[in-house]
């Protein structure tokens, strides 16, 4: 008799209960599994785009013109700061990640770099003797700002998907600078691009009607912005300094006005709205611009005070345009322009083709390889055979828990692992076959053959095991699916394979009291 | 009873006729090499960058060769039309466009312009260059690691002959793969490098398993001549490896015969992969452990 202690037959029973529990809300419609009781689990397999269709992105955060964008501001800073301060200078520019002028006069180099070291601790300067001045950001502060801007776009981009009522989608940060969008079921992502596409920076500015609007010869503290309207397009000299921003908004919805046009309304928070209002009480009859990402969207004329802290733009919109904009205002400014690396969309009908090819192929490959090991092993490969089918109840049951994804590279996984999970009986089976044949007792021989597999058994696994971990860790989507279904399976079949196997032996040994193996 | 498939009292004098199979071996891998460096590879989107849309039309489209021209009309570089499964569905593929991540999608825009809605676009993937660089890169390191991180364990839990032993197996198998891949034109894509790694794997588990025989037997005959522990442990492992290949290579033709175009492209470099192995395993990995000089360290040890 083999003797297995009864905690661990306790424990085989157990953990092949749990799999069929596990797995079992994968046999039932959604409506039904709302139906039964709290205990019962819920989790069904989470299938991959590639299986059920939709759209994927990866994004790229622009970290370069987010940097550029901070060194523009930088070097407004020191202009203002130097202007107020009559220190006199040539050359200021701003560079990819540098900001540089010539003084003057190089004996003021002290007190420029006092006046404006004030303004940001952080900067760093480097001088020259005849007077140039060079700003740059520390890497410390890049590395802050980069992981910051990461995760708020993160954010931001949710908040806009959520926006658009998109089902489940999924947002990932990948690698330092990649951003992953997932839309199930989208079928096509022209439109959530284009709200991606947009930094949406909004700004309210005044129009500067003293100058020209020329946009080869902006003058000095204005922007030439241009307004498209219907494909004209005109320009205006917007003052570089703004009376609000975005970030000041609590609302924007799209609505109609009076003659029934496409307008966005919007509510600024109660110190926006106090600025509005205190600019727009002393510039009455002035123009000023409503400004999206350096594109005037329009600049209406101050007829009255806006003092309510709240207003509404009127650009000639379709309704189409009037939500997303309400949406963009809504969600908030990207940090950092977003560009799009790769799009993949897979339609509803290639993604059910691709279920429906992979579960017969699968269950084909399950029954070849049933039959070959019930013809080379009769009694013990039926055995094997049993352990076969707890290894996909297990690995489907983890899958469903676990809510790892199910692609279709993971199905081929499936399939692969159930030949090579067979691959523990075919070890242990040679092997009592052969210490059999050495002329050992049945009992011992089976003892014998366990044992002596365990070793090789351990080693070949662990092997693939390494194998899989690095597909894992180098892989992207697809190929993650499918180090996982062969990971998790690999596991699995350590359990099924052998402590079950050995089990049914125990107890078809205790019912039959054979003395012959039928090997 | 259980049929007895492979004999269990086989002698086959692998070990006698290494050179044989050894100069096969070489004049496989030097083809392999050499289709690699003359012909290279037929990367695909994964790797190239580029579009690449699977679509299914309403009727059968009769005239390929407009489509085509009308498709080329509106991108830069090639475009390929395949037709995929049945006449109604066809895959495009429009090589990288020049420029950036952003140009692939204007093109894109341009093509979907052009087919009109009347077609179902079942999959449509478009990949900039960064993207293809990046998955070359981890590629090639993931091939890499995979063969060192094996080499290392093998080395741990045996001698380091068998370590380097097993690693000119693993790499020989890696370039059987990638010259099928080279000598056929196979379109070269992510899954390739599954291909590979899974070869590797596999590969490394049959050789594992001879090794454990030999280790085993080293103990066991301390008197007996190498080459003759070598082929007995070969021998004694023969019926083993043969079956658990088998099994494995059932399930994969029944993925290759019966998994649609998409699976049965990622099945057939495993099975050739597959197949290489379990060779490698039985004629190369245990062999090659004679001109290590395993014994005779062995003894002076003892």
């Amino acid at each position: 008799m083999i003797h297995i202690p009864l905690w661990k037959t306790i424990l085989v029973i157990g953990v092949c209960l749990l799999g069929i529990i596990f797995v079992s809300p994968n046999f039932f419609t959604k409506k039904q599994l709302e139906s039964f009781p709290g205990w019962f689990p819920k989790n069904t397999l989470v299938l991959g785009l590639d299986l059920q269709g939709g759209a994927h992105l990866l994004l790229e955060v622009d970290f370069e013109a987010a940097l550029q964008e901070q060194m523009n501001t930088l070097s407004d800073a020191i202009r203002t700061t130097l202007r107020k301060e009559r220190i006199g200078y040539t050359g200021l520019s701003a560079k990819k990640d540098f900001v540089t002028l010539i003084l003057r006069d190089p004996a003021d180099v002290k007190k420029a770099t006092d006046l404006i070291t004030q303004t940001d601790q952080t900067l760093q300067i480097a001088s020259t003797p005849d007077g140039q001045l060079t700003f740059t950001l520390n890497e410390a502060t890049i590395r802050e700002r980069r992981k910051s801007a990461l995760a708020q776009s993160i954010e931001i981009i949710r908040r806009r998907v959520d926006e658009t009522g998109t089902a489940e989608p999924f947002i990932q940060q990948q690698g330092d600078d990649r951003i992953l969008v997932q839309l199930p079921g989208l079928q096509d992502p022209t439109r959530i691009k284009s709200l991606l596409g947009q930094t949406a920076k909004l700004q309210f500015r005044f129009v500067d009607t003293s100058v020209a609007a020329d946009p080869t010869k902006p003058t000095p503290g204005n922007d030439v912005l241009a307004e498209e309207h219907n494909g004209q397009i005109n320009y205006y000299a917007v003052k570089k300094q703004v009376i609000v921003s975005g970030e000041s908004l609590v609302d924007a919805q799209p609505s109609f006005d009076e003659y029934n046009r496409p307008i966005v309304s919007f509510k600024f928070d109660s110190l926006g709205g106090k600025k509005f209002g205190d600019a727009t009480k002393n510039n009455v009859g002035k123009l000023f611009a409503i400004i999206l990402d350096d594109k005037v969207i329009s600049a209406p004329r101050i007829n009255s005070p806006i003092l309510g802290g709240t207003g509404q733009i009127s650009g000639s919109f379709t309704v189409q345009e009037a939500q997303d904009l309400a949406l963009l205002m809504r969600a908030g400014a990207l940090p950092a322009p977003l560009k799009v690396l790769e799009e993949r969309t897979v339609g509803p009908g290639l993604g059910a083709d691709s279920i429906l090819a992979g579960e017969r192929a699968t269950i084909i490959a399950i029954l070849l390889v049933m039959a070959f090991m019930f013809i080379a092993y009769s009694f013990f490969g039926a055995i094997a055979n049993i352990a076969v089918i707890f290894n996909l109840i297990l690995l489907f049951a983890a899958l469903s828990v676990a809510q790892a994804t199910l692609t279709l590279p993971g199905i081929a996984g499936i399939a692969l692992t159930i030949g090579m999970a067979v691959d523990a009986n075919v070890l242990i089976n040679e092997r009592i076959k052969e210490e059999l044949r050495l002329g050992r007792k049945m009992l011992s021989a089976i003892d014998a053959g366990y044992n002596r597999a365990m070793t090789t058994i351990i080693d070949s696994n662990l092997t693939t095991l390494i194998g899989v971990g690095l597909l894992y860790h180098f892989g992207t989507g697809p190929t993650r699916g499918f180090a996982v279904t062969t990971a998790i399976g690999i596991i699995v079949s350590m359990f099924t394979a052998i402590t079950l196997t050995k089990q049914i032996i125990a107890w078809w040994l205790r019912l039959t009291r054979s003395t012959h193996l039928p090997l | 009873m259980g049929l007895q498939i492979i004999p269990y009292n086989t002698k086959f004098d692998i070990v006698g006729k290494k050179n044989i199979i050894f100069s096969i071996l070489i004049a496989v891998a030097v083809l392999c090499l050499g289709s690699i460096f003359i012909q290279g590879f037929n990367y695909g989107i994964d790797f190239k960058g580029g579009l690449l849309l699977e679509i299914r039309t309403h009727e059968s489209i009769t005239d390929i060769a407009k489509l085509r021209a009308d498709l080329s009309s509106v991108v830069m570089g090639e475009v390929t039309l395949q037709e995929f499964g049945s006449p109604n569905d066809i895959l495009i593929r429009v090589e990288r466009q020049p420029g950036g991540d952003e140009e692939q999608l204007t093109a894109l825009a341009k093509i979907k312009d052009k087919l009109g809605t009347s077609v179902d676009y079942r999959r449509v993937e478009t990949v900039g260059p960064k993207v293809s660089a990046d998955l070359i890169r981890n590629g090639i390191y993931a091939v890499l690691w995979a063969l060192v991180a094996m080499l290392a364990y093998i080395w741990f839990r045996f001698e380091w002959q068998f370590g380097v032993c097993s690693f000119i197996t693993l790499a020989h198998d890696s370039l059987i793969v990638l010259g099928l891949f080279a000598l056929f034109q196979l379109e070269f894509n992510e899954t390739t490098i599954i291909a590979v790694l899974i070869t590797v794997t596999y590969s490394i588990n049959d050789t594992v398993v001879i090794y454990d025989r030999i280790r085993e037997n080293l103990r066991k005959f301390k008197k007996l001549p190498l080459g003759e522990l070598i082929n007995l442990s070969i021998n004694e492992t023969l019926s083993r490896t043969i079956l658990t290949s088998t099994t494995t290579l059932l399930s994969l033709l029944g993925l290759y015969f019966f998994g649609g175009p998409v699976i049965a492209a990622f099945s057939l470099p495993i099975i050739v992969g597959i197949t290489a192995g379990t060779i490698s395993s039985i004629t190369v990995s245990a062999p090659l452990l004679l001109h290590t000089g395993l014994r005779a360290e062995k003894r002076s040890e003892d």
